[in-house]
């Protein structure tokens, strides 16, 4: 029992993904109400009221009260954005300023009327698209809507109340919402409500009342919203079965399968697939078998729509092709383990009557063996083409009809002389030839003109009684009607045929385009050719000007990479970052910022996107078709330069790994081999100085000498190393938490020990924090300051050391009783090698700059000043974390 | 003294272990050498000495493995003996199990005073209940600590701490040992809370807290307490 509620590891893994993906986004909430008027703002704004009551930082995007009063009076308490003016065609619309509110950044915006279309030159032209933006920005959303805004309920709705409804939202934005809350009340509250004028206005109200909010409809609404929350329950409370791993009625995996042609009635199998589907907790599939017959515009854009709006209620799309309608239905279905089909019922008002074909429903239902099929009224089916002798669309050119007669007749007129030698059967023989040759350069329209007008000229020209159309012998009127037959199948068959190669070409010519690219991106050796490469390919299958943005690593902005076309205008950059920042193709043809003239993509990889891609084409509406061959290109293109970008990370990794080990080893050689002998000497030199063996005067003197020489060696060979160790890049600071008066007190005991004559006074301010640094490193920058101050203040050098802090910073200062040095020089102090005056000696030049270079990367700043009372002052800035 | 004690020197360098030869020879003991880890493990073995003097960068093994090595059958004090920039490196010995460290280049008088305390600290102690460092006076058996005769009252870890120290005096400690000996293994990432301590055991013993004589610092590695005689 256990085991079947439990889990599977994939499923689990989809579950946490989901849980984390929400955890990221800001949290949907939906009012749905039946109607006008139930209440759904002012519940809506109620709550928000609420979380700002509560210290939520709440935001009015946009709502409209349509002046109810106890809304506005809601509306008073809270902060309203105002709304944004967008001139169109002379008339000034307000739309919900999306931007402010994402610049904002506020944790709750109400926005209302979900369905609301936005006016063009929007960034989004639905206002639920804006809505996704913001969840998927981390801002809570409390948004409201009426079911008859539904995609799926539309038509139902329009059906029931004989309104048309234009301003729809997809029924995905319900499963994205975390929570629905249904607002309900009676139909005759609600009448009442409206005579008491608390929804509209008293002119309005009357024709309201007549003519939608008839108790009928009403009642007819109300039962679709609560359906509607109660399907929503349901699937809540399965979903918490199934975490849970409470064990309940379980369902099997359901899969259905609808056909889509560019027939009207498809849009609505679409939605009613859609309605099973969900209640049926199934996943569902909208098939389009292309067949060899070509569509018209028209057709072609009413075919785009359905399956826009398959995919917009969440079908997986899928595109075929075959001869035959059925066979494609079939064969996807049985690929994809379909379990039901859905079809609509046909109603077949053909051209031909059904001689030769039985009609599709039945074949489906004979065809598909143990799928399920669902029969839906309403579908026409005939549009569709499915006959095998269909009629081919007569669209020829005038020219076309009379060249291919003229052939015809040409024939005919060149035989006629011998008609008597070669008889005239052998004459039906050649003029048959002849159509069934026309084909290969003329379409259906004039090849069936000339199937019919041959047999109409033998006849009048060669069967005897010749002139005339009348047939005297049986065989010959058997004959000419045979002719007839077989020079128009002969035509229309070839045609077909032609059609089919044509569309298989098609097919052909997309594959290879592909495969060209996958070849040419397989070839590239590096990142720009790979760009080259996908800009050439994009450039010559789709006849577009092409753009390639990409992410510039180091200043994290989208830059142009084909430099023939630096320069779109900011706007179009704009959509390049919107859809480089949201990770979703926008622009031109799309529903996101449509006026832009170019459509742009993401590029993206299987790991992360690096860039944008924009493609600027001449047609005015983009095929599905198209479409998906650009999408694969996209996808290639972003997967190849993914593979460069890691390749180059990877690369340079090593090289850098290489090059640090190296380093390591040849900078730990050189510095055990310099450090050596001083060790030796200076191990020997002391020994010598403190042990009682016995040395004269003069003789430890010069010890003396020799023992302070090596100290000064040592200090010099140290300083180069630092520097090195600086300037190789490689040196990280290993920091760790530290208490000044630490450092300090390490400090000064070394001076102390080096015995030269000093004072150095130090004065920390109380309660110093405890600070973020590396302890040795930022001894020595201080050791190095303090040395430099020694040096240059004498005879009687004082040296006073002050810390104090502020909330981000600490500061050191260290300042010395010398004469400071002139103030042309202070900038250079820090350089390398740079020395104020040759005749102080014992500096090496590089101390300052060391002790900048520590400071440095510790990402704190150092500078030199002269003090008014003389002397010079270093002071040091390190940040507290 | 009575016999002299031996010191093996772990070295590569010739010139390293001759001076060290020549010095500690000077001193009274007696100096075995080894240049590389190979030949030092079983000199370890054979000459049984008192301490060694090890050195981190040796030609065929890390100082710090060979270390591990010797601790595995041996309590000899070790002393390590490095080059400067390398406090992770010494860090990491001194809590291998290494007893002190020092830098090359290294004062003869300070080495020899390193090779005193570590060899004292070898020795099985009799624990004097009073100890005494400059004007401090702390009485174990009552846990009174008077600085100048006057009663300074120390909280219990405060106290912990400075009974670790003079246990300890000379020797340099990790953070990581005081971690673990006065709050136990999962502490040992807080190093802030012994710098409070510390800086406070400083405030009520030290003369100057702020140039501390007998809790001095070791940059970067720990602390260690002086006896200021």
């Amino acid at each position: 029992m256990e085991e079947q509620s439990r889990l599977n590891p994939d499923e689990l893994l989809a579950r946490i993904k989901l849980n984390e993906q929400k955890e990221k986004k800001g949290k949907l909430k939906i009012y749905i109400g039946m109607c006008a008027g139930v209440g759904k703002t002012f519940s809506m704004l109620q709550d928000a009221s609420k979380a700002g009551g509560r210290g939520t930082d709440v935001l009015i995007g946009y709502v409209e009260t349509h002046g109810r009063a106890e809304t506005e009076f809601l509306l008073f308490h809270l902060p309203q954005l105002p709304r944004k003016k967008i001139e169109y065609k002379g008339f000034v619309l307000e739309e919900m300023d999306i931007d402010t509110i994402l610049d904002k950044r506020p944790k709750l915006v109400v926005v209302d009327e979900l369905a609301h279309t936005n006016a063009p030159g929007s960034r989004h032209n639905k206002r639920y698209l804006d809505v996704i933006e913001l969840i998927e920005n981390g801002i809570d959303v409390l948004t409201a809507v009426n079911v008859q805004h539904i995609e799926s309920l539309a038509d139902t709705v329009s059906k029931i109340t004989g309104v048309i409804i234009s301003e729809t939202v997809p029924d995905s934005i319900l499963d994205a919402a975390d929570e629905i809350e249904l607002i309900d009340i009676s139909p005759d509250e609600l009448i009442q409500r409206l005579n008491d004028g608390k929804v509209y206005t008293a002119d309005k109200t009357k024709n309201a009342v007549d003519n939608f909010f008839r108790k009928g409809n009403l009642s007819a609404l109300r039962e679709m919203a609560l359906r509607l929350a109660a399907d929503r329950v349901d699937k809540q409370v399965r979903y918490y079965m199934q975490e849970n791993r409470i064990p309940g009625p379980w369902k099997s995996t359901q899969r259905i399968l609808i056909g889509i042609g560019p027939s009207p009635n498809s849009a609505d199998l679409v939605r009613w697939a859609r309605r099973i589907a969900y209640t049926m907790e199934a996943s569902w599939i909208a098939v389009n078998v292309e067949t060899s017959h070509p569509l018209d515009e028209k057709q072609k854009k009413l075919l785009n729509k359905n399956l826009e709006l398959a995919k917009e209620l969440g079908a997986e799309v899928i595109t075929t092709s075959d001869t035959d309608i059925v066979k494609g239905i079939i064969r996807v279905a049985k690929n994809e383990n379909a379990t039901h089909i859905v079809i609509g019922k046909s109603q077949n008002k053909g051209f031909f009557p059904r001689l030769f074909q039985k009609d599709i429903v039945d074949r489906i239902l004979t065809e598909s063996g143990q799928i399920d099929v669902y029969v839906v009224s309403g579908d026409n089916y005939e549009n569709k083409t499915g006959k095998i002798f269909a009629f081919p669309k007569l669209q020829s050119g005038f020219y076309k009809y009379l060249s291919s007669s003229l052939i015809v007749i040409f024939v005919a007129a060149i035989c006629y002389p011998f008609s008597d030698t070669l008889g005239y059967q052998t004459v039906a023989l050649i003029l048959l030839f002849v159509v069934s040759m026309l084909p290969l350069i003329f379409g259906p329209g004039p090849v069936l003109l000339s199937a019919i007008l041959s047999p109409v000229l033998w006849n009048y020209f060669f069967v005897p009684p010749k002139f005339t159309l009348f047939i005297s012998r049986t065989e010959d009127i058997l004959m000419f009607i045979m002719f007839l037959i077989i020079a128009t199948v002969t035509g229309i068959l070839t045609t077909k045929i032609r059609q089919r190669e044509k569309s298989v070409l098609l097919r052909e010519e997309r594959a290879v385009a592909l495969y060209n690219l996958a070849d040419d991106l397989s070839k590239s050796k590096d990142l720009d050719e790979v760009i080259g490469q996908s800009v050439k390919n994009l450039n010559k299958v789709f006849n577009s000007e092409v753009i390639f943005l990409l992410l510039d690593s180091k200043t994290k902005k989208l830059v142009f990479t084909n430099p023939e076309m630096s320069s779109i205008s900011e706007k179009e950059f704009s959509v390049a970052q919107w859809v480089f920042t949201n990770r979703k193709k926008a622009g031109h043809y799309t529903e996101s910022l449509p006026f832009a003239e170019f459509i742009y993509y993401p590029l993206l990889g299987p790991r992360d996107i690096y860039g944008v891609v924009g493609i600027k084409m001449e047609d005015d509406i983009l095929y599905r078709e198209k479409e998906t061959l650009i999408d694969n290109f996209i996808k290639q293109s972003g997967a190849a330069v993914e593979r460069e970008i890691l390749n180059k990370t990877a690369n340079k990794a090593l090289l850098l790994e290489e090059s640090e080990k190296l380093y390591k080893t040849l900078f730990d050689s050189i510095s055990h081999e310099l450090k050596i002998p001083i060790a030796a000497i200076m191990g020997a030199s002391s020994y010598l100085l403190q042990s009682d063996s016995e040395i004269n005067e003069t003789q430890k003197q010069l010890l003396n000498e020799v023992h302070t020489a090596t100290i000064r060696l040592n200090r010099l060979v140290e300083n180069l190393l630092d520097m090195a160790r600086l300037e190789s890049g490689m040196l990280v600071p290993n920091i760790k938490e530290c208490d000044i008066n630490d450092l300090f007190s390490v400090v000064l005991d070394y001076f102390e020990k080096e015995k030269s004559s000093h004072d150095i006074s130090v004065e920390v301010q109380e309660y110093f924090p405890f600070i973020n640094i590396d302890f040795t490193l930022i001894e020595t920058a201080l050791k190095n300051l303090i040395h430099n101050a020694l040096r240059y203040a004498v005879p009687n050098p004082k040296i006073s050391i002050q810390a104090f802090f502020d909330d981000k910073n600490i500061y050191i200062t260290i300042s010395d009783n010398g004469k400071g040095i002139p103030e042309e020089h202070l900038e250079h102090i820090f350089d390398k090698f740079y020395r104020v005056d040759n005749k102080i000696s014992g500096g090496t030049g590089l101390g300052l700059s060391i002790a900048k270079g520590i400071i440095e990367i510790h990402k704190g700043t150092i500078s030199a000043s002269n003090k008014v009372s003389g002397g010079l002052k270093f002071n040091i800035k390190l940040q507290r974390m | 003294m009575g016999i002299a004690e031996n010191i093996l020197v772990i070295d590569d360098e010739i010139q390293i272990r001759r001076l060290l030869k020549i010095t500690l020879e000077n001193s009274g003991y007696k100096v075995f050498e080894a240049a590389d880890a190979k030949s030092g493990l079983p000199e370890v073995a054979n000459c049984r000495p008192s301490l060694i003097l090890l050195d981190l960068g040796l030609p065929d093994e890390d100082g710090i493995s060979l270390l591990k090595k010797v601790r595995e059958f041996s309590e000899t004090p070790v002393i390590i003996l490095s080059v400067r920039n390398s406090e992770n490196a010494i860090i990491e010995a001194l809590d291998s199990g290494a007893d002190d460290y020092i830098t090359k280049p290294f004062n003869s008088g300070e080495l020899l005073a390193r090779i005193r305390t570590s060899l004292r600290h070898s020795q099985p102690e009799q624990r004097n209940p009073v100890y005494k460092n400059g004007n401090i006076t702390v009485d174990f058996s009552t846990r009174e600590v008077k600085k100048k005769n006057q009663i300074i009252k120390l909280t219990a870890t405060e106290f912990s701490i400075l009974s670790l120290f003079v246990r300890n005096e000379g020797k340099v400690l990790t953070y990581n040992y005081f971690l673990k000996e006065i709050w136990g293994r999962q502490y040992s990432d807080e190093t802030q809370y012994l710098r409070v301590f510390v800086a406070a055991l400083r405030k009520k013993l030290e003369d100057n807290p702020s140039r501390p004589k007998i809790f001095i610092t070791e940059s970067g590695v720990g602390y260690r307490m002086i006896s200021v005689e």
